[in-house]
This record gives structure tokens, C-alpha cells and sequence, in this order.
């Protein structure tokens, strides 16, 4: 099985560590790990922000990089939602007939990083060791775009040593929303304020999610408040080892 | 109720946009705390009798199915629809907008003659139909005072206010509010309140019954709204708990029912789902506490004329749009407004429509053109809840994405220089579609960073992200990113 | 150009993605959801869920029928109430009581006054706890069970069915129909529920069974 990485061009940019730690961890596991250096981004931000011609070059460019795996994965659950749910919509809207064809076929291929563990993989101990008191916080990609159900949770409560707090009303949104949080940045204050106090009455020493794009904004309100909360990819977590700790 | 009409007659304030409406919201804390509480209380209770049935899954299948087959062919079912009302003796009339509907019904009330004081009064049943065209306004004009009864309706219109809910209209208003508001404005209209009222709920829903009961007994003209017509048999259906509907649909002699287009079912049959999925998504009970279904007139029991007004008003412009016409499906059930975590920090005012939450982000920009409501396909993080809690399945994100398409499109057809969200929209695109661009902009981007920020993170900035970074700070971009770092440990590139 | 043939045609210049060959029939309605949800006993089942709503719910042989109406409302304090016609006569309790007949039709001013009414129903719907009356024998106009601020409504248990599809199949969309779940109610004011508001504040329902 050729399997590549899709990074996506945030942490690619941002938080490189997530994407090391899902290339250690598979390695880990047995698995040669590709990442075409031509990928960059899935155009989601362009999408959702109503740009969607802008968008087209970068689902081109997407099929150009992965159509020849048998499975990509990706440390983003909104990204793979993307790809999922909106490149056929693109491709429909904007695409050749080939687009719309290649687009179908590397759809099915894409997964969500621990869609990829758990449904590709068949694996839910990944030999992990993480002894802190964690709260996992389901991103709205993860939990209502993906439905990852509780894979991440069934992943975590398999790692040495950690201990899973549950999080006060789980279910609702951080107000991250991407370009949201910049249009409506009040309103994204608010749904911030409600869910870092959350976050904090759960005594938890990290926050995960297969999102750091939430984790970002979850944790810059956190650390704005001073708070000693660390936000963390669910990815690192299930790469950290009692040899290798993170 | 302070509204103004938009070129094609929805009441819609259109201004201030969206962001300003919300931030002054926020700062009520009052307001937040109100709708915390509702939207909490709703959610659950949704949530519970939902859970019930083991097959609600089935029963939005349904009720999404028999939508599609309504409005793949409105016309043949309104058609229907005229022809069974007209059978069973009711008077089919069609408005191909506000100002059309708002002159029928000012005309028919009028032709009921008798004495003046009894015609130029109808009492009124809660309905987000006439809202929209701006009935009571109109009919204001032409000298008819049009008394809601639903009580909350009731609040909203004794303290000249604006609903901030589809199905809780004064939602936004506190008890002791409303028993000073019922204290002070009730006598101008009719029966004051009785002396001495307490804010407990049960004396002010008492209050309000004394004071509405004078209405409805002296009663000539009821308008209604009407929740569900049935083109097979002609039945039309309301859906109420106070028993205020009742009385308007039984005790006056004429009864106008507002109907948008979409309201109209196939079939009889179809009921069967609509009474399952509208009150177990709206209050969260497993039957609301009364429905009243009438065809035409019964001689002797309930009004002796009807008269059904078919209102197009924007509807079949939105049916045009092949993806934004699932939001005709609505049953106005209010479940997506009270799961939404925007509408449950802003409230309803914030989308300056009488369809606020969710729905009202895709209903009204449809309704008055997105050019006319541009901010609102934005005022959703796209979290999804909405979708999940629709009983009849709205997409309501693809519906908000691909409505944001059509202000950007708008916009660029309506200026001749781009936007600077365009050109960073542009510039990203460039630089994104190339991954060697996209090594220098993140090389850029960590020295960029890392000049603003301190202990590796960037705190407030000026610009466009001053709103974001009020509230958070960002972290410094690293100075390698996971692709040089790629290169150098797995590819064997020397940095 | 009338707004019928306005309103028409813009319908159909929108719907021009339907093929004119597709018949409403056409487009399919899974109808895979449940005829009805009850499970086990009917008759406890509806008496269960009527009693959610706060309304009282009393059980008894149909041979004592008007016994326990008179019982019932006597524990009400009322008098004399308002009896449809149809309304079995040997269920009306015998003692020093009224009963209006609505012949000819009450006015409005006095059934507000009368304050009760004694009706059957056309069926109950053991799932949701509703009450349905469709203005049949027993049942009167809309206007009856609705101004008295009492109403003593009287289920037989084979009247009773499990869910609300079986409900509609049996109900004539040509009568007046009523759905009643509980007495009136609102949540209009900080979602605090009250019941009683417009329609009858009070709502007993008494269910008889044959002993065979």
C-alpha cells in the first residue's frame, strides 16, 4: 500500500510537529510514509469563503499530487472533510468530465488520520504512552462532518498512562469557523470564552482534537488568559512513547 | 414592530450588518443569559423525545422525500390544492407578493362589513407568513388593528418590539420586563391588567388571557398562518399550544389564512410524518397541546367564510436555485436556531429578518437577494448542528457556502476594483498553487512571525486581525516547516 | 396576466431541472419509518402519556361510567356543565345537576360562563397522549370544548390507537378535527411552562373499558 501524507498547508506552516509525529508513528506501526512535495492546499478556506474559482487550481492540484496512492491521510479532520464533501461539488460545478472522474476516484482514498488508524489500519493500541490528564475536544469536522464517532476517543483510551476527562458540552463549536473568526470576531470571542472555561473546569493538563485549527484558537485563548493548559494534535499524543515522550 | 420592506416585500432591516448587530447583543449580558438558559432547556428536551423513536432517522428520510416531491412540482400540487378548498367552500386567493397579499386581506377584512368598531379589528394568529409581508402594518394603515394572541406575539406587540425567535418571539424579554410592559401598555389596547400583578409566569399568562378573551369573544375576522395545507383533500392545518389559535380559527365569522407556497403537502397521508417531526423539533413534546385541522367551512361549526392566500413573495425565486431550495422545506420548527452556538450568543435581532438563526441566514438573503443581505451566509462557523437537528434535513451549510459564493460573485460583479478580500483571496491562490511559493511564504511568514512575537507567541495586531487577536494569541510560526523538515530527514537534503 | 398565472408561471420557469416526463409519483417517499411506536398495553400506555401532560387521566368500567363523572366533577366543584348531543345519556350522573344542551347554539358570552363541558372523543392516540375530536356524536362544534374552562372528555379504550399514522388513517379530513394533548399550555415566557392559557385550564380524560 503507497500511502502519502497530506500535511495541509496550516501545519505545514504551522505546526510541523503533527506532521512529524504522524510520519513517526506510522513508521512505528510498519509503514513507509510518502509526502509528495508538490501538494499544498485543499482550498478550503477559498471555499468556505465564497471564492470558489480561486479554489479550482487548488483541487487540480490536489488530484495531480495524490491520484496515484492507494491511500492519502490527513492530520486535519476539516481538510479531509473538504476533500470530501466539497471537491465534488467543485469538480461538478467548474470541472471537465476527466476532474469530475478523477475527483470520484481519489475521494474514497482520502481519510482522516484516525479514520486511517482505526478503519484502514485495523489498530486502536498504537503503543503509545502519554501519563497526563487529557480532555479531547471533537472538532465540528470531526464529529458532525466525518462522524469519527468515538474512534479518537477508543485511540486515546489505549495510551499508557493517560487519563481522558470528559469536556462540558463536547458537542458544541469553539467558534473558530476559519474566516468566521475574523468577520464575526465578536461572536467568535463569545463561543471562545464559554468553551476555553470549559476547557479549564476540567482540570485537564491538555486539550487534543484532530484539528489544530481549532486547537489554535482554543489555545491562543488560553494562553491569552494565562491559562497552563497545553493544546495538543491527537497525533502526537499517539506518537509519544515512554522512550520518545512529548 | 419597526421593520422596513426591501424592494421585494420582506420586512428586513438589512442594516446594521450582521457582525455590528451581534457585538451589540453581546454586550447585553442579561440577553445572553436569557437565551443560555432557553436554548439549553430546548436542546435537551429535543433531544429527549427525539431519542424515542428508534426510527427518526426514517422519519426525516420521509419528511426531506415528501418536500422534494412538493416543490419538483408546486405547481400541479397548488393547483390541487385550489381545487379542493374551492370544493369544500373555501375562496383560494394568490399574491405574487406582500404588497398584493397585504391588499387582499385588507380588502376582504373591509367586505365583512357590519358595524364599523367590529371590522376594523381582527385578531391574529401567530404566523411567520404575515410577519414577513408586514400584515399588521398594512393593515394599520388602512385603519384595521390587527391583535396578536399567541402570548408572545402578544409581548413583542404591546412593547413595540421585534420577535428574536420563530417559535419564542420575546425569547429576549425577562418576566419582570414583561410584567412591567403588561402593566403599563396593556390598559391602551383593551383590558388593563389586573392590580397588583406579580412577575410569577402563570399570573401574567393569566393576565393575558383576561385581556385577550374580550378580543376573541367580539371577534368578526381572524388571520391565520397555516402549518400544513393538504392538496388531496384541501385540509388545513394549525399547530399551537395556548389554545389562542383555536379561538381564532373557531369563533369569528370569517377566517384569512396567509399561506406561503411551500406549505402545501401532497397528500393527506403526508401528515403523518409532519405531526411527528414538528412538535417533537419544535417544543421538544411529543404533541403539541392543540392541532386544528379544518377543509373549507362546516355549516354551523367554525367561521362561515374562509379564505386562503397563497404568497409567493420571493418562494419561487428560491425554488429556482437548485441548491438553495431545500430551504423551502422548512416547517419553521425553530430546532436549528435553538442548537445554533451563533444564534445562542446573539439572538434573533442580530439577522435582522423576521427569520433568524440558521434558517433565516439562508431563507432571507433568498427571499431579498444576497445582495441585500450579504453578511448573513457568514454568520455561521459551518459547525454543522444545524443540519443534524433538522427534521426535514436542510443542508443548511452547503446551502451557506454556496450562498456565500453568490455575494462574492455579486460583489464582483458590482465593483470594478476587487475587494482586499479578493486580492488576498487571489494572492493566496497564487501563491498556494505552488509549492515553491509556498516555501517562500512560509519562510517569510517565520521571520515575519518571530519578529512579532515574544516567548513564541503573537499577541494583539492591528489590521483586519485586530478582532481575532483581541481574544487570542497566535503562535509564531516555526522557524522549519514540516517540509524542509521533510527534506532534510527523509530525503537527505543537507540544511 | 392574473397573479394565478404569475404566481404559476414563475413556478414552473423555476422547476425547468424537473423533466416534464416526472409525475409527482414519481419522485419516491421512503416510508420505512413505524406505523406506530407503542409498545405493550394501549390503554396504559395512552392513560401514561395524557398524565405527562398534567391532565388528569381516570380509569373505569363502562357500566360505571356515570358514577365516576359524577364523582369527577363534583371533585371539581362544578355543578352543571355543557353535553353535546349524542353524549350517551345513562353516563350523565343523576343528582342536582344542569346540563346545557347546546340547542339551539350557545352564544359565546354564555359558554365562556358555563365553565364546563362533558364530550366523548372520535379517538385517542396512546404515543403522543392526544385526545382527537372531530365534532361527532357527543363531541359538539369546535366552540364547546374550547370556551369552558373545564373539559371532562370521555375515551372509550377501543377507540384508542397506537401512534399517529394510524390515528390519520382513521380520522375524515372533510370534519373539523382537534388534536388535545393536555390542557393549554404556554412556555412563552422564559420557556417556564403554565398551563392553561386560552383553552380549557383543566382537562380530565376518563377512559372505560368493557369487562367482557
Amino acid at each position: 500500500m503507497r500511502i502519502a501524507l497530506f500535511i495541509t498547508c496550516f501545519n505545514d506552516t504551522l505546526f510541523p510537529d503533527t506532521g512529524k509525529a504522524v510520519v513517526h508513528l506510522l513508521e512505528r506501526l510498519g509503514h513507509t510514509v510518502e509526502f509528495p512535495p508538490s501538494q499544498t492546499c485543499c482550498g478550503q478556506m477559498h471555499f468556505n469563503t465564497g471564492y470558489r474559482p480561486e479554489a479550482m487550481p487548488l483541487v487540480a492540484g490536489f488530484v495531480r499530487t495524490f491520484g496515484g496512492y492507494d491511500a492519502v491521510v490527513t492530520p486535519s479532520a476539516s481538510c479531509a472533510g473538504m476533500v470530501r464533501d466539497s471537491h465534488p461539488v467543485l469538480a461538478d460545478q467548474y470541472g471537465d468530465d476527466q476532474l469530475r472522474r478523477e475527483v470520484g476516484e481519489l475521494v474514497p482514498k482520502v481519510h482522516e488520520f484516525t479514520e486511517f488508524l482505526t478503519d484502514v489500519l485495523g489498530v486502536t493500541d498504537v503503543g503509545a504512552a502519554f501519563p497526563h490528564r487529557v480532555a479531547y475536544h471533537p472538532t465540528c469536522h470531526s464529529l458532525r462532518g466525518l462522524r469519527l464517532g468515538d474512534r479518537p476517543e477508543r485511540l486515546l483510551r489505549a495510551v499508557r498512562g493517560l487519563e481522558l476527562v470528559d469536556l462540558e458540552r463536547p458537542d458544541s463549536c469553539c467558534g473558530f469557523g476559519g474566516t468566521f473568526a475574523v468577520k464575526n470576531a465578536d461572536t467568535s470571542a463569545a463561543m471562545l470564552a464559554d468553551k476555553t472555561g470549559e476547557v479549564t473546569s476540567t482540570g485537564a493538563d491538555v486539550l487534543c482534537a484532530a484539528d489544530n485549527s481549532c486547537l489554535m484558537h482554543i489555545g491562543g485563548g488560553l494562553s491569552r488568559q494565562g491559562s497552563a493548559v497545553r493544546t495538543m494534535h491527537l497525533a502526537e499524543i499517539l506518537a509519544s512513547t515512554e522512550g520518545d515522550p512529548r | 414592530m419597526s421593520g422596513t420592506m426591501d424592494g421585494r416585500g420582506v420586512v428586513f432591516l438589512g442594516s446594521p450588518a450582521f457582525p455590528d448587530a451581534a457585538r451589540t447583543a453581546l454586550a447585553d449580558t442579561r440577553l445572553r443569559t436569557n437565551l443560555r438558559r432557553a436554548t439549553t432547556t430546548i436542546r435537551d428536551k429535543r433531544l429527549q423525545v427525539t431519542g424515542e423513536l428508534d426510527d427518526w432517522e426514517d422519519l426525516r428520510a420521509a419528511g426531506e422525500a415528501v418536500k422534494r416531491r412538493t416543490l419538483r412540482h408546486l405547481d400541479v400540487h397548488l393547483l390541487r390544492l385550489e381545487e379542493s378548498v374551492t370544493r369544500a367552500g373555501g375562496v383560494v386567493h394568490w399574491a405574487a407578493d406582500a404588497a398584493e397579499a397585504n391588499r387582499i386581506v385588507t380588502e376582504l377584512v373591509r367586505a365583512t362589513g357590519g358595524r364599523d368598531d367590529e371590522t376594523r379589528e381582527v385578531v391574529k394568529i401567530k404566523s411567520m407568513a404575515t410577519q414577513e409581508i408586514g400584515l399588521n402594518e398594512a393593515l394599520a394603515e388602512a385603519g384595521i388593528a390587527a391583535y396578536e394572541t399567541d402570548l408572545a406575539e402578544l409581548i413583542v406587540q404591546l412593547a413595540d418590539d421585534r420577535p428574536s425567535h420563530i417559535l419564542v418571539p420575546a425569547i429576549h424579554l425577562g418576566r419582570a420586563e414583561i410584567r412591567d410592559l403588561f402593566a403599563t401598555e396593556m390598559a391602551r389596547w383593551g383590558r388593563p391588567a389586573p392590580e397588583g400583578l406579580t412577575d410569577d409566569p402563570a399570573a401574567l399568562a393569566e393576565a393575558a388571557r383576561l385581556h385577550l378573551r374580550e378580543k376573541f369573544l367580539r371577534a368578526k375576522v381572524a388571520v391565520s398562518g397555516a402549518n400544513f395545507a393538504c392538496a388531496d383533500t384541501g385540509t388545513v392545518a394549525v399547530v399551537e399550544s395556548e389554545g389562542n389559535g383555536r379561538m381564532c380559527l373557531t369563533l369569528p365569522e370569517t377566517l384569512i389564512t396567509v399561506m406561503g407556497i411551500e406549505k402545501v403537502l401532497p397528500s393527506w397521508r403526508d401528515l403523518e410524518v409532519f405531526l411527528q417531526l414538528l412538535p417533537r423539533s419544535s417544543t421538544g413534546e411529543r404533541m403539541n397541546p392543540y392541532t386544528s385541522m379544518w377543509t373549507g367551512v362546516t355549516p354551523g361549526d367554525g367561521p362561515r367564510a374562509f379564505h386562503l392566500v397563497l404568497l409567493d413573495n420571493g418562494r419561487s425565486d428560491t425554488l429556482a436555485d437548485t441548491v438553495g431550495r431545500q430551504a423551502l422545506n422548512c416547517i419553521r420548527c425553530s430546532a436549528c436556531l435553538n442548537v445554533c452556538p451563533v444564534y445562542e450568543r446573539t439572538g434573533g435581532h442580530a439577522y435582522g429578518s423576521v427569520y433568524p438563526g440558521p434558517i433565516g441566514a439562508v431563507l432571507t438573503p433568498q427571499l431579498v437577494g444576497v445582495e441585500h443581505a450579504a453578511s448573513l451566509p457568514f454568520a455561521s462557523t459551518l459547525c454543522g448542528a444545524c443540519y443534524d437537528a433538522c427534521p426535514v434535513k436542510i443542508n443548511i451549510p452547503e446551502v451557506l457556502t454556496h450562498l456565500r459564493a453568490e455575494v462574492v460573485e455579486a460583489k464582483r460583479a458590482g465593483r470594478r476594483l476587487p475587494s482586499p478580500e479578493a486580492l488576498a483571496m487571489k494572492a493566496a491562490t497564487a501563491v498556494l498553487v505552488s509549492p515553491a511559493r509556498l516555501g517562500y511564504a512560509q519562510r517569510a511568514a517565520a521571520l515575519g512571525g518571530r519578529a512579532l512575537a515574544r516567548r513564541g507567541r503573537i499577541g494583539r495586531l492591528p489590521g483586519p486581525f485586530r478582532g481575532w487577536s483581541d481574544s487570542r494569541d497566535t503562535p509564531a510560526p516555526p522557524t522549519e516547516s514540516f517540509r524542509t523538515w521533510w527534506r532534510k530527514n527523509r530525503e537527505g537534503e543537507q540544511g | 396576466m392574473s397573479s394565478r398565472e404569475n404566481v404559476l408561471g414563475r413556478i414552473r420557469a423555476a422547476l425547468t431541472d424537473v423533466p416534464t416526463t416526472e409525475s409527482p409519483q414519481d419522485v419516491p417517499v421512503p416510508r420505512d419509518y413505524r406505523r406506530s411506536h407503542a409498545e405493550g398495553d394501549l390503554v396504559d400506555l395512552f392513560a401514561e402519556r395524557v398524565a405527562d401532560y398534567r391532565a388528569t387521566v381516570v380509569r373505569a368500567d363502562v357500566t360505571q361510567a356515570a358514577e365516576v363523572i359524577g364523582r369527577t366533577i363534583a371533585g371539581r366543584g362544578l355543578t352543571r356543565a355543557v353535553v353535546p348531543d349524542g353524549f350517551p345519556p345513562q353516563w350523565l350522573p343523576a343528582g342536582d345537576r344542569t346540563w346545557l344542551r347546546d340547542d339551539p347554539p350557545l352564544g359565546v358570552a354564555r359558554l365562556d360562563a358555563v365553565g364546563a363541558v362533558l364530550t366523548t372523543a372520535a379517538l385517542g392516540i396512546a404515543v403522543t397522549g392526544t385526545i382527537v375530536l372531530d365534532a361527532g356524536p357527543g363531541q359538539g362544534r369546535r366552540a364547546l370544548t374550547l370556551l369552558p374552562d373545564y373539559h371532562l372528555c370521555v375515551v372509550r379504550a377501543e377507540q384508542i390507537v397506537g401512534d399517529v399514522p394510524e390515528a390519520l388513517a382513521r380520522l375524515d379530513p372533510a370534519r373539523p378535527l382537534t388534536f388535545v394533548s393536555g390542557p393549554s399550555a404556554t412556555s412563552d415566557i422564559e420557556l417556564d411552562r403554565v398551563e392553561g392559557v386560552h383553552g380549557p385550564r383543566t382537562l380530565d380524560v376518563l377512559i372505560l373499558t368493557e369487562t367482557s
